[in-house]
C-alpha cells in the first residue's frame, strides 16, 4: 500500500514532529522504502505464534509498595528550560 | 614514562604496572589525556573530556592503592559512550536535543565501574540516540576509523571503538541494541562484547529500544572484557528487567580449554551477502578454534534475513515511545517563542532530533498506530519469537554459534548516507542476537588491505563464560587483536 505525503503528515502529527513542507516528498520516499523493507515480515507464517515482548519472557518484577525516594525536585528541575516555584512553565493552554 | 606502549597497552598490563608501582594512575591518566589531545582531532572519537575530574580520581586512585584499599580496576582510565548518564559531566547522546544536558544522577554501570576504581577520562562520540551503524548521525560530526580516516568506525558505539583502537583509552563502554558494540568493534579491530539481555542494568542509560538495549565492554582483549564485565553486571532494583542471576567471575572463566566444544556455523551467515575476503578470514579463525579442539557443526538460522525487518519495526516502535519524553518541557532542547503547546512540542522535537532519529520515530509511531499495529508491531513480535526459537533449536546441537560480525570491512564516510536500507543491511548478523537476547562477542579476525574484520561468537542466554573462553583461546593462538593502526603508534 503506497504511503502519501498526507499519511506521513498524519503520523508526524501523532509523533509531535514538525516536517517542513519542502522536505515532505523526500521524507515520504525514505519512509516508503523502510516500509517496503519491513514488508518482508509478511513472508513469515506466524499463525498461532505468541508475540514476544521480552527476550526471556520475563515477568515484570514488582517492588514493595513503599516510599523509597526522597524529594529531589530542585536537582531534577535544574536541566528544565523554564521553571517557576517548582512548576514547569509551558505556553498558555487555556485562554 | 617506562616501557608501557599506550597505543597497544591492555588494562591487564596497566593493572600489573599499577600494582608493581612502576607507574601511578596520575601518570597514566595524564598520558592518556595527552594522547586524546594529540589524536582526537583526527578521529573525533571523544566529545567531552573531563580533565579535572580525571586527574582528581586518578589521585584518589593512587591514594586508595597506597592504603591497600584498591578495587579490581583502580586507577585504570576509561571512556564512557555518551549515552551513559554521568552526574556532573554533560551527557548528550550525540544529539542537539541533549547538547547541554547535565544529568542529575549517574547510570548504575557508571557507579559500578567507579566503585571498581576506574578513572573516567570523558565521553565518546556515537550515532545520535544510538541510531546508526556508522557514527555519521552524530550532532558532533562523524568519528573516523583510525585504520583509515576516510572510513567510518561503525556505529552506534563508533567513538568508543575508535578511541580504543587509537589508544585514547584502554577501556570504553558501549551499548548494543542491534549490533552497536559488535559492528564497530569489528570495523575498528577491537574486542566488543554484548552480554545477555538483563545482565547489566539499563538504569541511567538513555533509552533507545528497551527490550533490546544492553551495555557492554569495548576493549583490546577478551581478558580485559572479562575484567570489565565482572564490574558491570548484577541485579539492580532500579531496572526491573535486570536479571536476578548470579554473576560469575568472568576472568576466572577464561581458564580452561575448549576441547569438544561444538561451534555451530549458520549457513545463512555465509551466504552471498558476505564479502568473500571476510569469509576467508572468518574460516581461517574458525580453523584456529578447531585446532584448539572445537568441533564445527552446521546449523540453520532460517529467519536471519527477516530479522532485519523484525528489528526495524520493534526498535523504532520502542524508540518512538521512549523518545516521547523529549517534549521541550522538562529537559532537553526547547524551541524559541512557541505559539502554543503543540508548537512547543513539535518544533522542539524537530529542531532537537536529527533526520535518522525523526525517521525512526515516524516509522515506530506508524507501526504502533491504530489500524497498523497488528500488521507491523504484533507481527514483528511474533517473528521475534520464531527467531528466538531458531536459536534454541540451533543450540540443541551446538554450544556456541560463530560467524562474521559484519558483512564487510569499514565503508567510506558518506557511502551509505542516501540509502538507509543499505545501512540497515550492515547489521544483518547482529540484529537477531538482540532480538533473542543472547550474548554476542566480536573479536578481531584479521586485516583485509589494512582494514579489520571481526569474528562473532554467540552464546546461550547467560552463558557469557563459554563465549569469553572461546574468544580468549583464539587470542592466545593468534595476534589479530595485537595489531594497531598507524595513527596511534606515534608515541607522545
Amino acid at each position: 500500500m503506497p504511503v502519501t505525503t498526507e499519511d506521513v503528515a498524519q503520523v508526524a502529527l501523532l509523533a509531535r514532529l514538525s516536517i517542513p513542507e519542502e522536505t515532505m516528498e523526500d521524507v515520504t520516499g525514505r519512509f516508503t522504502r523502510v516500509l517496503e523493507l519491513v514488508a518482508e515480515l509478511q513472508q513469515v507464517d506466524t499463525d498461532g505464534v505468541v508475540p514476544m515482548s521480552n527476550p526471556h519472557d520475563m515477568e515484570q518484577r514488582l517492588r514493595a509498595d513503599a516510599v523509597t525516594e526522597e524529594n529531589r525536585r530542585d536537582e531534577l528541575q535544574k536541566p528544565a528550560p523554564s521553571v517557576e516555584d517548582g512548576y514547569f512553565l509551558v505556553p498558555r493552554v487555556i485562554d | 614514562m617506562n616501557s608501557l606502549d599506550l597505543s597497544s597497552a591492555t588494562a591487564a598490563q596497566l593493572i600489573s604496572a599499577l600494582r608493581a608501582g612502576t607507574i601511578s594512575s596520575l601518570e597514566l591518566t595524564q598520558a592518556y589525556l595527552q594522547r586524546i589531545e594529540k589524536f582526537n582531532p583526527a578521529v573525533n572519537a571523544v566529545v567531552t573530556i573531563d580533565h579535572e575530574g580525571a586527574l582528581a580520581s586518578a589521585a584518589a586512585a593512587d591514594q586508595a592503592r597506597a592504603k591497600g584499599a584498591e578495587g579490581p580496576l583502580t586507577g585504570v582510565p576509561l571512556l564512557h559512550k555518551d549515552i551513559f548518564c554521568t552526574a556532573g559531566i554533560r551527557t548528550t547522546c550525540a544529539s542537539k536535543m541533549l547538547a547541554n544536558f547535565e544529568p542529575p544522577y549517574s547510570a548504575t554501570v557508571v557507579e559500578k565501574l567507579n566503585a571498581a576504581g576506574v578513572v573516567t577520562l570523558g565521553k565518546t562520540n556515537m550515532d545520535e540516540f544510538a541510531m546508526g551503524s556508522s557514527n555519521e548521525t552524530s550532532y558532533f560530526g562523524p568519528s573516523f576509523n583510525p585504520w583509515d580516516l576516510k572510513r567510518v568506525p561503525g556505529g552506534s558505539s563508533g567513538g568508543s571503538a575508535a578511541a580504543v583502537a587509537a589508544g585514547l583509552a584502554p577501556l570504553s563502554t558501549g551499548t548494543d541494541t542491534g549490533g552497536s558494540i559488535r559492528q564497530p568493534a569489528s570495523l575498528c579491530g577491537i574486542t566488543g562484547f554484548k552480554p545477555t539481555y538483563g545482565r547489566i542494568s539499563r538504569f541511567g542509560i538513555i533509552a533507545f529500544a528497551s527490550s533490546l538495549d544492553q551495555a557492554g565492554p569495548m576493549t583490546r582483549t577478551v581478558e580485559d572484557a572479562a575484567l570489565m564485565l565482572s564490574a558491570m553486571c548484577g541485579l539492580d532494583a532500579n531496572d526491573s528487567t535486570s536479571a536476578d542471576v548470579p554473576v560469575p567471575n568472568f576472568h576466572t572463566a577464561l581458564n580452561g580449554d575448549i576441547k569438544g566444544l561444538r561451534i555451530g556455523l549458520p549457513k545463512e551467515y555465509f551466504s552471498d551477502m558476505l564479502n568473500a575476503d571476510v569469509a576467508t578470514s572468518i574460516h581461517a579463525a574458525l580453523k584456529e578454534l578447531e585446532a584448539e579442539g572445537a568441533i564445527l557443526v552446521d546449523v540453520d538460522l532460517p529467519h536471519t534475513r527477516q530479522g532485519i525487518a523484525t528489528y526495524y519495526v520493534i526498535a523504532p516502535a520502542e524508540a518512538s515511545a521512549n523518545l516521547a519524553r523529549y517534549d521541550g518541557v522538562r529537559f532537553g532542547h526547547r524551541c524559541d517563542n512557541p505559539t502554543d503547546l503543540m508548537d512547543l512540542y513539535a518544533r522542539s522535537r524537530s529542531e532537537g532530533f536529527g533526520d535518522e532519529v525523526q525517521r525512526r520515530i515516524l516509522v515506530g509511531t506508524y507501526a504502533l498506530s491504530a489500524g497498523f499495529y497488528d500488521a507491523y508491531f504484533k507481527k514483528a513480535q511474533q517473528v521475534r519469537r520464531i527467531i528466538s526459537e531458531d536459536f534454541k533449536k540451533a543450540f540443541e546441537v551446538c554450544d556456541l554459534i560463530a560467524g562474521p560480525s559484519a558483512p564487510n570491512v569499514a565503508f567510506p564516510v558518506g557511502a551509505k548516507n542516501d540509502d538507509p536500507i543499505a545501512m540497515y543491511m550492515e547489521d544483518v548478523y547482529t540484529l537477531s542476537v538482540n532480538l533473542a537476547g543472547l550474548p554476542g562477542l566480536s573479536v578481531p579476525a584479521g586485516l583485509i588491505n589494512d582494514l579489520p574484520i571481526g569474528l562473532q561468537l554467540i552464546g546461550r542466554p547467560f552463558d557469557e563464560e563459554t563465549v569469553l573462553r572461546a574468544g580468549h583461546r583464539l587470542q592466545l593462538r593468534t595476534d589479530h587483536h595485537l595489531k594497531t593502526p598507524q595513527i596511534g603508534a606515534d608515541q607522545s
